[in-house]
């Protein structure tokens, strides 16, 4: 079958977007020509503003260059225009004669701008702001002229005189009106904007009505009604926007304000389509780019033969893309005599909202300074929702509806299905929500069972909590305030830690026993954590439990997804030599390490090792004088250092020399989770020491010392403890706050959490008093004793061999 | 090959632990060790995406896998619910302080 031969005539934005509908749709339909009275490809004409304010260059808007419409088969005549639509022959006809016959065409003609038929209007440097030609003129005047005159106080006046202003031009923008933007914004919005555009430098002529462009070729400046005038030598008129039908009416289709199509995006001749600033629908010729992309869905379902798509209209809202104004309109804004309002102004600052209600649904909305709840507005107003129920908080916004304390579960009961609950196992609310019908939920715990939701980071817990507690109302269980250390009992952390040091339980069967364990060998959550209080409480005598440990401490390196393991030697301070360096290739080299890496801590990770290989490799660093790094470790990490006064022209004191001081007092020591510390030599702290779980800022006069502070999944920025004078205070400090902490904290909780829960005054009060601080450090001391055993150099020699030592079996059966 | 191997002594697998039998022609299998004395034989691969389950913390009789999680009973490779899968269950017993053990599993993997 030969193919129906398609037109369009205008390659802008309405246009070209039919098409890209229509190529997704069916690909193979039509031959497609194309012509624009444009010399470019389709480019994103709302993005002129940008590109005349220098924020975006006119390669950076293209939106289909002219490979596109090679790759697509499509013919393009650019520059060229057509001048006449010969319906009975089926054909159009360019200025410069090109004729091309169709079966269906597109009219898509847009829309020009409206010139005020004032005298003197043909000057030269009068024009409007529409196109790449006239963006190419602004900025030429720019290198020339100095004034600029705007005519037009709307959307596209005031982003042609910012964009000028921005070019380093004198700029005064004339408004009939008493207010900006009239037809988007009320008055006190408008005026908010006004103010600011002064202060950067906009001037303002309103209520000011034009009467004649003086000058003798160019333009030199503009007379108004009451005979005073204004300087100019380029005056830029955007005053309004002409829909572009004169084609289509000469060639006698139906035409009002714009060419009538119905809700098919057909004119009166059903093989022509129109669509964009060109047409009327429904009475409303649009002059924004929403409402385009509407009727092209349309448009193109009908061209590719579905025949089920229908244009109902397109409700619009308002943005102004001047940088650093925020403003947002949609709907009707100023009401009537049916409407109520909320309204929040705040001139210091500046922020306008005003919400217009009838009937408990949003009829529209204009904000200032403050949009960031613009789209959830407009949302509410397109459905109707009723919003009676959070009425009083509706103008804090969407974010305010979680924590109000009047609905709490609000927020998400008003996200999609499809809303990712949880980032890490990528949760959707409706898998969540199925889960708890399904399965008869009560509790977060069986949530993340089920789902895997806030089993990983937990960062979303807050969330799947309300989801519980809306989706089964008053039958959810609340998370008690004080946790059980797990499923096998009761007990609380607190409760346990207590027991262990009051009654002297020193295994982890007779804790069990005391506390009434479900399991007689308690689970894959509670023997870690009995075991390193235990370990914790008896540092010298207790024999600690690798059964118990999560497989990463079992095997003293990290798992990996395959199976083998990471080692992490320690690097002290983040210093070493060229002989370190040297001997950790050579051993990369021996064991074929298939990757390394320089890691955020400031060492070097191997990784990819079979679990075999582990004690060998150990044996080779540790000869060479490392010892394990702990990066697997609930413990001490890295301390991480900067340059220091050595050698930066910032430093204040010894920074590294500070940190490899801090890592030889900590490295090693078992800890609730992990533990990192940082120095940095001045307040630059190019260390990140205030990130860290123990973090010190060097001084002229001293130390800061940092705490409780977290990278990671929810960053937090550390409490001043306090400030110090020496290094021997410094390290002092250190060992009691980690002591305390080891001392105090749940298993698996960090500083960071732990100071939320206990408060910092209680870790001040605990380090304050010198007996008290001293008396932490030295029982730190004494812990350390047992922990400062190397554990690589340890099964080097043949400690828990067998954890490394697989059983070969040959393929016959015998072992090998 | 259904017949029996003596694989190891009983007390050279950690109470509560497990050794890694590499099979030259095959996957892992991983042997534990109950606080009774009791041993199981399962492949070393979790059914959820093949964790190496002998690297996890056993309980009762079942084992924790390493990388994500999941519980599996050891007696018959099953996840317990709400995860689901299961992995293959090998043939094992003691006798005079030996483990004895089939390479042929005892149970198809279902899923
Ligand atoms: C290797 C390294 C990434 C790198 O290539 O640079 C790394 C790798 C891992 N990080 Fe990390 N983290 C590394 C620096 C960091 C840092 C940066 C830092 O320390 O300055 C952070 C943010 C700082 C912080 O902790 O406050 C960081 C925050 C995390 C977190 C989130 C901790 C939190 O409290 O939110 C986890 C998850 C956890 O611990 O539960 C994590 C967990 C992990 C684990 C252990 C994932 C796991 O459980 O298996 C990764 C092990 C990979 C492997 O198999 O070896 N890693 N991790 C870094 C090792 C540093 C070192 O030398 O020891
Ligand atoms: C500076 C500026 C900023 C804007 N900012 C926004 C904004 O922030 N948000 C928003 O929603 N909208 C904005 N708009 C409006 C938006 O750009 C228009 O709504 C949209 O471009 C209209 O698309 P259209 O295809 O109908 O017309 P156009 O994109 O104008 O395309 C019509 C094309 O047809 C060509 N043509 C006309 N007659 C013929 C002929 N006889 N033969 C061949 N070719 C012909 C024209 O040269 C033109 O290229 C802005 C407009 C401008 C100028
Ligand atoms: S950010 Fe850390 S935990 Fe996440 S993938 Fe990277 S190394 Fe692993
Ligand atoms: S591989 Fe075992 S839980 Fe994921």
């Amino acid at each position: 079958m030969l193919k129906q031969n398609l037109v369009l005539i205008g390659n802008g934005m309405a246009g070209v977007r039919t098409l890209e509908e229509l190529l997704k749709l069916d690909s193979d339909l039509y031959n497609i020509t194309v012509f624009g009275e444009e010399p470019y490809g389709n480019y994103n004409r709302i993005m002129l503003s940008p590109v005349l304010a220098s924020e975006k260059t006119i390669d950076e808007i293209m939106l289909n260059d002219e490979q596109w419409y090679i790759d697509n088969n499509i013919t393009l005549h650019k520059g060229k225009k057509v001048t006449e639509i010969q319906r009975g022959r089926q054909q159009v006809v360019t200025d410069d004669g090109i004729t091309v016959p169709y079966d269906r065409l597109i009219i898509a003609t847009g829309s020009t701008p409206f010139m005020l038929p004032l005298p003197g209007a043909d000057k030269e440097g009068v024009i409007g702001f529409r196109d790449i030609k006239d963006v190419n003129t602004m900025m030429s005047a720019t290198e020339n002229y100095k004034k600029a005159v705007v005519i037009g106080g709307g959307l596209l006046g005031l982003e042609a005189a910012n964009g000028l202003m921005k070019q380093g031009m004198d700029v005064t923008v004339v408004h009939l009106g008493g207010s900006l933007m009239d037809r988007q914004l009320d008055e006190p919005a408008s005026e908010m904007l006004r103010q600011s555009l002064e202060e950067r430098g906009m001037k303002f002529l309103m209520k000011h009505s034009s009467s004649e462009v003086l000058g003798d070729e160019r333009v030199t400046g503009l007379r108004f009604n009451d005979g005073t005038e204004v300087e100019a030598d380029l005056l830029v008129m955007a005053v309004g926007i002409k829909p572009n039908f004169a084609l289509a009416k000469s060639a006698g289709l139906y035409c009002e304000r714009g060419i009538v199509v119905n809700d098919t995006m057909q004119s009166y001749d059903p093989k022509i389509y129109a669509v964009g600033e060109c047409v009327q629908h429904r009475g409303i010729a649009y002059g924004l780019v929403a409402p385009l992309w509407d009727q092209a869905k349309v448009c193109a379902n009908h061209l590719a033969n579905f025949g089920i798509a229908r244009y109902e209209g397109t409700v619009t809202s308002t943005k102004l893309k001047v940088t650093g104004i925020e403003l947002f309109s949609a709907g009707d804004f100023i009401g009537n005599e049916n409407t109520e309002e909320i309204v929040f102004k705040d001139a210091a600052t500046g922020t306008y909202k005003k919400i217009v209600l009838e009937d408990d649904k949003i009829k529209g909305a204009v904000m200032y300074g403050d949009t960031v709840d613009g789209s959830w507005y407009f949302q509410m107003m397109k459905d109707g929702t009723d919003v009676s129920a959070f009425r009083d908080t509706l103008l804090f916004g969407q974010a305010h509806l979680g924590d109000s304390g009047h609905n709490p579960e609000t927020r998400v009961a008003g996200l999609p299905d499809d809303a990712e609950i949880c980032g890490c196992n990528g949760v959707c609310k409706g898998d969540i929500v199925n889960a708890i019908n399904e399965h008869k939920i009560f509790t977060l715990d069986e949530v993340r069972a089920h789902t895997k939701a806030s089993a990983s980071c937990g960062s979303c817990t807050g969330l799947v909590e309300s989801l519980l507690s809306h989706t089964v109302g008053g039958d959810y269980s609340a998370t008690p305030s004080t946790k059980p250390v797990c499923g096998c009992t009761d007990a609380t952390h607190d409760e346990v830690r207590e027991g262990i040091i009051n009654m002297q339980l020193t295994t982890m069967k007779a804790v069990r026993e005391e506390f009434q364990w479900r399991n007689a060998d308690g689970c894959a959550s509670c023997r870690p954590a009995l075991n390193y209080y235990l370990l914790c409480a008896f540092p010298e005598t207790y024999v600690d439990d690798p059964q118990s440990r999560f497989i990463n401490e079992r095997a003293h390196g990290n798992i990996q997804k395959d199976g083998t393991y990471s080692v992490v030697p320690r690097m002290f301070g983040g210093l070493c030599t060229a002989q370190q360096l040297r001997d950790i290739a050579d051993i990369a080299d021996k064991y074929k390490v298939p990757e390394m890496k320089v890691t955020g801590g400031q060492r070097i990770d191997m990784f990819g090792i079979k679990k075999e290989d582990l004690p060998p490799m150990w044996n080779d660093l540790s000869n060479a004088g490392f010892v394990s790094g702990h990066a697997y470790a609930k413990g001490l990490r890295t301390v991480k250092t900067c340059v220091g006064e050595k050698w930066c022209r910032f430093g204040t004191q010894n920074s590294t020399g500070l940190g490899v001081k801090l890592e030889e007092l900590t490295w090693g020591s078992w800890m609730p989770h992990k533990f990192k510390i940082a120095v940095s030599g001045c307040p630059r702290n190019c260390a990140e020491a205030t990130i860290k779980d123990f973090g010190v800022v060097c001084v002229d006069s001293g130390y800061e010392l940092h705490v409780a502070g977290n990278g990671g999944i929810k960053v937090r920025v550390t409490d001043l403890l306090c400030k110090v004078q020496t290094e021997e205070d410094v390290l002092e400090y250190c060992a009691a706050f980690t002591q305390f902490y080891r001392e105090d904290a749940h298993y698996l909780e960090r500083t960071a959490p732990w100071i939320e829960r206990v408060g910092l005054a209680k870790v001040q009060k605990a380090l304050e008093e010198p007996e008290q601080r001293k008396a932490l450090a030295e029982r730190f001391a004494i812990s350390q004793k047992k922990a400062q055993i190397d554990p690589w150099k340890e099964r080097a020699q043949g400690t828990e061999a067998l954890e490394f030592a697989p059983i070969k079996v040959s393929a016959l059966g015998e072992l090998v | 090959m259904s017949q029996w191997i003596e694989i190891v002594a009983l007390e050279n697998i950690p109470v509560l632990g497990s050794r890694v039998v590499s099979v030259d022609s095959g996957t892992d299998i991983a042997l534990f060790r109950s606080t009774d004395d009791a041993v199981f034989a399962i492949r070393d691969a979790c059914p959820h995406k093949q964790g190496p389950l002998s690297q996890g913390i056993m309980h009762g009789t079942s084992v924790t896998c390493p990388l994500h999680n999941w519980k599996i009973d050891l007696a018959s490779g099953s996840a317990f619910a709400p995860d689901e899968g299961c992995t293959n269950v090998f043939p094992v017993k003691v006798e005079q302080g030996k483990v004895l053990l089939q390479l042929e599993p005892a149970t198809e993997k279902v899923a």
